[in-house]
């Protein structure tokens, strides 16, 4: 048996023949397609490790089934930069010092992008955003304790890009 | 600028300026990429995974694994159980060290503790090696399982922690608290808990004949070749460990464990590379964990609340088959002032894998329940529990009577409690609410973690071209030794960063000893420091001894090592490149090596620990009990801090590791199976980001001239300390509940008035 | 995980036929099904993937006032839509105190509901499991309940439903909408799940092959948007399953009740709607004491099944918080910590009507 699907993986058309129809999205980046920046941590829902945009949106890599995400578009850590130009979301972790060991970290930055997408951090750490920030990024775990630079990270991240597009706007 | 005295006998000072600044991690770049390869991420050629089957009982034997059932799935390639298992060189459950723990790697088919290896499936595809390893369904001939700390028969170990006393004292304790005008006795639970590193362990192992080539995190790559090549009767040379990452290590990356040397067998068995990752619900076993302690303290004070006699008991527990005992109760060895102290440990077997370092070791458990217990008998004496601590300070090391080499407590104490707003906090519990009504509490405890060496070497080198090489086989867990390491090399040989080509993580390069115990940056800094220093040594010869150099005849005068040239040091403007240097030498490069480790004098001459003060503020809500730790701001000292960023990282981590310590993490034991029934990161709670709204680690100024030549004492391990306590304290302050099992949950806090 | 067959109906129709043979499973976002076929508790022959049926995943205003949100709508969507969250304000803020913001933009409003429960014993394979395993026992009896039920479990089985949607929905008397091989039919999801019995493998109203299409709610459970809210007492600050938690939704006038809805959450098999203590509330004066006699009548038969009588202690206190919660106003602004005692109001902001 051969599941044939289509993705747009980075920004990429491709056609893929599964041979499997029990392949994660995850184990699909990491065993077949060596797109190895996604991590897995529990491969159950339960750690973000695997977070990637699916359809722009924030999911669990490790929970979807590959043959489910036909027609879908999936970004990964490593469609992020632009050549040797870092996104100001990998800028800012880098910056706030918002990693240790760095597992954990393609997942929280691929979690951060959706986060800034959903458009609930709106004053760019005014007000509550802080508590929004932490309450949005709760479903990544980061053993190694990097939370408090995460959270400033994820706020400034937002401003640099709020800024830009009004930048472009104006 | 600062000068470095970068050896004990400075004829050649080296001058940098990288140690000391806060500047971003190395590996920074390739991490926020993704492109970063974690031991998994490799994929060799022809590789084939495996996957584990685990035991589901704790104590037994396997009776029936459905061989033909996992063969027959499409894809598998084999089963290794222990009928075909190729053969080790060394009996797995030998023991001729304390740092050499006993594995399970189907050398029988006894079972010992739940989730134990007992078979590994080997196939084209995960998919089908899992699947594989869940059709052999296994069946057992069980036997009763012992898993209750309380029920089981107690004995005194013969050393705790890595081999050290299982009982100190000083002074008559039973005197001690026969005169106390003011005594208390109390015990303190703390459950089992599991490393959980983000980064599952893994290994993808390759035989090329008899060598072997393998990816995998490890804390100690010397070490564990070393152990390897016992196991595999392998000369080490043989092996070739590549570990530039670990996604976490904690302790649990430390010692060799059984699923790693499956996957080099399995590799073996099938002769093809293969990639063994272990599930979640599988680290909790194979690869360690801290085992749950009773700790009972007594604690007596005269009138004005100095100590009188301080007891610190501990029972925990071991696996059946091994040894690690928690030494807990050493956490009352060096930090409060006591004529009498009095230091014990008992144990009981259980039927769970070995427990094993976990960040802490000893002072993280026997931390919480030393805080707790001065909290209660500050509250007891009336005092203020900063007041209280400053009367009971150690103005020499308790146990052993020795000075300290450096100890800037009282700086900590006092910036920590004025950044904290500790002056106004008022004595008794439940006094303050925040303007929704949540209860208010301020907790603090005391940190202190010694400062220790390994044994580590280093190679550095001098290129043609004036750049720097220094090499080492160092760990990378998360601490940043990518970052600091290099800090320190760059200024080892007196070079630009830029200009230092620094290699790490490979068992090819020089032993940079155990990224453990605190001590990697000391260590490996003192190795990288010393080889700096003799590579600068063997330049600066060169370069004195030859007429046509401007620092010809220096040899006396010594010379500076700075931005890739040798100055004279008694005239700055005599100087030459390294690139001159060599050229005229005729040489491509110039090699020096060095070591690191403690100081025998140093260490029979000092109590040599890093402090600090930790000030909490928790929130509980009255009626449901649920509970935040809202502010945590923790001052430290730790002589010499190579780089501010990343150490206060690792300050933050710790001190979320109390947090955790205090309030989230417990692995449930199934008393009847024996069996941890949250083996998953669902339900082994560990802080979320919402868990941590504010956090604040400051850097107290401390300068060491005895730890080591560098001054560095370690980071990684001390803010757990102090922090588990503090959140305890605050969470009492602010219900007036004392907790004394923990983690504390909101159905303890049911009996606090609502 | 077994190998199996992998089936995209695109019409409702389709996907009921292809549902009817014997070990088929329909799949949502796989968010619990996945996770429960990696551990093996279930292995299902044929996955029937409903997402991709036209209107499944429609969010409509009825006429009446109500609304009608299809199967497949993703629980982050159904929190963030405008319209949904004004009127259902509870509701929103059960949704987004579920699971991580990634399960929530993936889990489905129908896969929700058929989310199993989070007993360690049911996902062991080892352990016996009524539920799982029919007549091979209850390993949860005797062993770690703290996550167990306190009422109507029964000796077979003390498992509890997991959900935070499911708590509000029951309150508010929402809706299933069911079709099956014989047409639609409908079930009040407050009875929607079944109570263990001495049938624990039974969970659901739905027969084999019947498929979750939509969810209503009626016209009368937006009357409730000023007083709404659901509160969830949490071992950890956030992506953290109930100990307990609670629904309260009052109309009120003239400070006294109207017309009140209690659910409870992680106390029982199914979203707990407590009745009595609505009964009780109807008339009363809005103030503490009617809470707290309420949050009493609520917990009157509840009873331990194991270590966890904390649990109705709790429970009984989260009631009368979520009432008072709910007494003093839906926030206008959704809490940045839904549905945590920590979601301290923010300044400034009224209650809005």
């Amino acid at each position: 048996m051969a599941w044939p699907i289509s993705l747009t993986l980075n920004g990429v058309a491709r056609e893929l023949v599964l041979d499997d129809p029990r392949i994660t999205l995850l184990d699909l980046l990491r065993e077949r397609l060596d797109l190895t920046g996604t991590k897995k941590g529990c491969d159950r829902g339960q750690c973000g490790a695997c977070t990637v945009l699916l359809d722009g949106r924030r999911v669990n890599a490790c929970l979807t089934l590959a043959v489910g995400c036909d027609g879908a578009a999936v970004q990964t850590i490593e469609g992020l930069a632009q050549g040797d130009v870092l996104h100001p979301v990998q800028r800012a972790f880098i910056a706030h010092d918002a990693l240790q060991c760095g597992f954990c970290t393609p997942g929280q930055i691929m979690s951060a992008l959706g986060l800034i997408g959903e458009g609930l951090i709106r004053e760019g750490g005014a007000g509550d955003d802080a508590e929004r920030v932490r309450e949005g990024m709760s479903g990544n775990l980061c053993r190694c304790g990097a939370y408090a630079g995460i959270t400033a990270a994820v706020l400034e991240a937002q401003r640099t890009m709020s800024e830009a597009t009004e930048a472009a706007a104006a | 600028m600062s000068d470095l005295p970068l050896t004990r006998a400075p004829a050649h000072l080296r001058q940098g300026s990288s140690i000391g600044q806060p500047v971003t991690r190395h590996d920074g770049p390739l991490k926020v990429t993704g492109a970063a390869r974690y031991a998994a991420d490799h994929h060799p050629a022809g590789m084939l995974h495996a996957a584990l089957a685990v035991s589901s009982i704790a104590r037994g034997r396997v009776s029936f694994l459905d061989l033909p059932a996992a063969l027959a799935h499409p894809g598998v390639v084999a089963v290794m159980t222990p009928a075909n298992r190729p053969a080790l060189a060394e009996d797995p459950d030998a023991k001729t060290h304390p740092f050499m723990f006993r594995m399970d790697v189907l050398q029988n088919d006894r079972v010992r503790y739940a989730n134990q290896p007992i078979a590994v499936v080997i196939a084209e595809s995960l998919e089908a090696a899992t699947e594989g390893a869940a059709l052999l369904a296994p069946r057992y001939e069980a036997e009763a399982a012992q898993a209750d700390l309380a029920a089981a028969e107690v004995f005194t170990p013969p050393a705790v922690g890595p081999g050290h006393p299982a009982a100190m004292a000083h002074g008559d304790t039973a005197a001690g608290l026969a005169a106390a005008a003011r005594r208390i006795s109390v015990t303190y639970e703390t459950p089992a808990q599991y490393h959980n590193a983000m980064e599952p362990h893994a290994i993808v192992a390759a035989w090329d004949g008899d060598r072997l080539a393998i990816d995998t995190p490890t804390q100690g790559l010397a070490m564990l070749r070393g152990r390897l090549a016992g196991l595999f009767g392998l000369p080490a040379e043989n092996i070739r460990i590549r570990s530039p990452f670990l996604g976490g290590g904690f302790g649990s990356k430390g010692l060799a464990s059984g699923p790693l040397v499956l996957g080099i067998l399995a590799a073996r068995l099938v002769g093809r590379p293969v990639k063994l990752v272990l599930r979640r619900e599988q680290m909790f076993g194979p690869v360690g964990h801290r085992a749950p302690t009773r700790q009972t303290l007594e604690l007596g004070t005269d009138a004005d609340g100095a100590l009188t006699a301080l007891r610190h008991h501990t029972l925990t527990a071991t696996s059946a088959f091994d040894d690690f005992i928690e030494p807990a109760s050493n956490a009352s060895h060096a930090l409060y002032a006591s004529p009498a102290i009095a230091t014990s440990h008992a144990a009981v077997r259980l039927d769970t894998g070995t427990p094993m370092f976990m960040r802490a070791p000893g002072e993280a458990p026997g931390s919480i329940a030393l805080e707790s217990a001065m909290d209660e008998m500050a509250e007891v004496c009336g005092m203020d529990p900063l007041e209280f601590r400053l009367k009971n300070y150690a103005e020499t090391e308790p146990m052993s009577g020795k000075p300290f080499s450096s100890k800037a407590l009282r700086e900590c104490y006092a910036q920590g409690a004025a950044r904290f707003g500790w002056a106004g906090r008022p004595r008794a519990p439940r006094q303050m609410r925040d303007a929704a009504g949540l209860l208010v509490g301020w907790g603090m405890g005391t940190a202190i973690f010694p400062a220790l060496m390994f044994q580590g070497e280093a190679r550095a080198t001098i290129r043609r071209d004036g750049s720097g090489m220094v090499e080492i086989a160092a760990s990378d867990m998360g601490q940043g030794a990518w970052t600091a390491l290099a800090q320190i090399a760059a200024d080892s040989l007196g070079l630009d960063p830029a200009r230092l080509d620094f290699r790490s993580g490979s068992s090819d390069l020089p032993d940079g000893g155990i990224a453990g115990g605190s001590a990697h940056t000391a260590t490996a800094g003192a190795a990288i420091h010393a080889a700096g220093a003799e590579t600068i040594a063997r330049l600066a010869a060169l370069a004195t001894a030859d007429g046509r150099s401007p620092l010809y005849g220096a040899g006396n005068a010594g010379v500076i090592a700075r931005d890739g040239r040798l100055f004279r040091r008694d005239d700055e403007n005599r100087s030459e490149s390294y690139a001159d240097i060599l050229a005229r030498a005729g040489l491509a490069e110039i090699a020096g090596a060095g070591s690191g480790a403690m100081e025998p004098a140093a260490q029979a001459g000092y109590a040599m620990h890093a402090h600090g003060a930790v000030f909490a503020e928790v929130k509980v809500d009255p009626a449901l009990g649920q509970i935040r730790a809202t502010r945590l701001v923790g001052a430290f000292a730790a002589g010499r801090i190579i780089n501010p960023r990343l150490v206060r990282s690792q300050y933050y981590g710790g001190m979320i590791w109390g947090v955790s310590f205090a309030l989230h993490e417990r692995a449930v034991l199934d008393k009847r199976s024996g069996r941890v029934i949250n083996a998953n990161l669902a339900d082994y709670h560990v802080p979320v980001n919402a868990d941590i709204p504010a956090l604040e680690a400051m850097l107290v100024e401390e300068h060491d001239p005895h730890v080591n030549a560098l001054g560095i004492k370690g980071v990684g391990e001390i803010a757990i300390t102090g922090s588990a306590g503090a959140v305890a304290n605050a969470v009492w302050h602010a219900t007036g509940y004392r907790p004394r099992h923990f983690p504390i949950t909101p159905d303890h806090l049911l009996g606090a008035p609502g | 995980m077994n190998r199996f067959e992998y089936v995209r109906p695109a019409t409702i129709a389709e996907a009921v036929a292809a549902a009817g043979a014997p070990g088929a499973a329909y799949l949502g976002a796989g968010t619990n099904l996945v996770d429960l076929m990696k551990l093996g508790v279930l292995r299902p022959q044929r996955l029937v993937d409903v997402r991709r049926i036209a209107g499944l995943d429609r969010i409509e205003a009825l006429a009446d006032g109500g609304m009608r949100i299809g199967a497949a709508v993703r629980n982050a969507d159904l929190a963030q839509d405008a319209d949904f969250a004004g009127r259902f304000p509870a509701v929103a803020e059960a949704l987004l105190a579920g699971a991580s913001a990634q399960i929530r933009n993936a889990a489905t409003v129908g896969g929700n509901l058929m989310q199993r429960t989070r007993c360690a014993y049911f996902h062991d394979l080892a352990s016996a499991c009524n539920k799982r395993a029919p007549g091979s026992g209850c390993a949860a009896r005797g062993g770690e309940t703290r996550q167990h039920a306190v009422l109507g479990w029964s000796a077979h089985c003390i498992a509890t439903h997991p959900s935070d949607f499911c708590v509000p929905l029951a309150a508010l008397d929402a809706v299933v909408e069911i079709a099956g091989s014989g047409g639609m039919r409908e079930a009040p999801l407050a009875e929607f799940h079944c109570l263990p019995g001495d049938q624990p493998a039974r969970e659901s109203m739905l027969a084999p092959g019947e498929l979750i299409v939509a969810l209503r709610l009626p016209a009368a459970a937006a009357g409730f948007a000023a007083h709404a809210r659901y509160l969830k007492l949490r071992e950890r600050t956030s992506f953290a399953f109930a100990v307990v938690s609670a629904a309260a939704a009052l109309r009120l006038a003239d400070g006294r009740v109207t017309e009140a809805r209690i659910a409870l959450g992680g106390v029982a098999a199914r979203p707990w709607r407590a009745r009595a203590a609505e009964a009780l509330l109807a008339g009363a004066a809005a103030d503490d004491a009617a809470f707290r006699r309420a949050a009493d009548a609520a917990l009157t038969e509840a009873r331990p099944s194991g270590d966890n009588a904390a649990k109705i202690e709790l429970a009984r206190r989260i009631v009368r918080r979520a009432l008072l919660l709910a007494a003093s106003g839906t926030p206008a602004r959704r809490p940045a910590l839904p549905a945590s005692p920590f979601a301290a109001p923010e300044d400034g902001d009224a209650a809005h009507v």
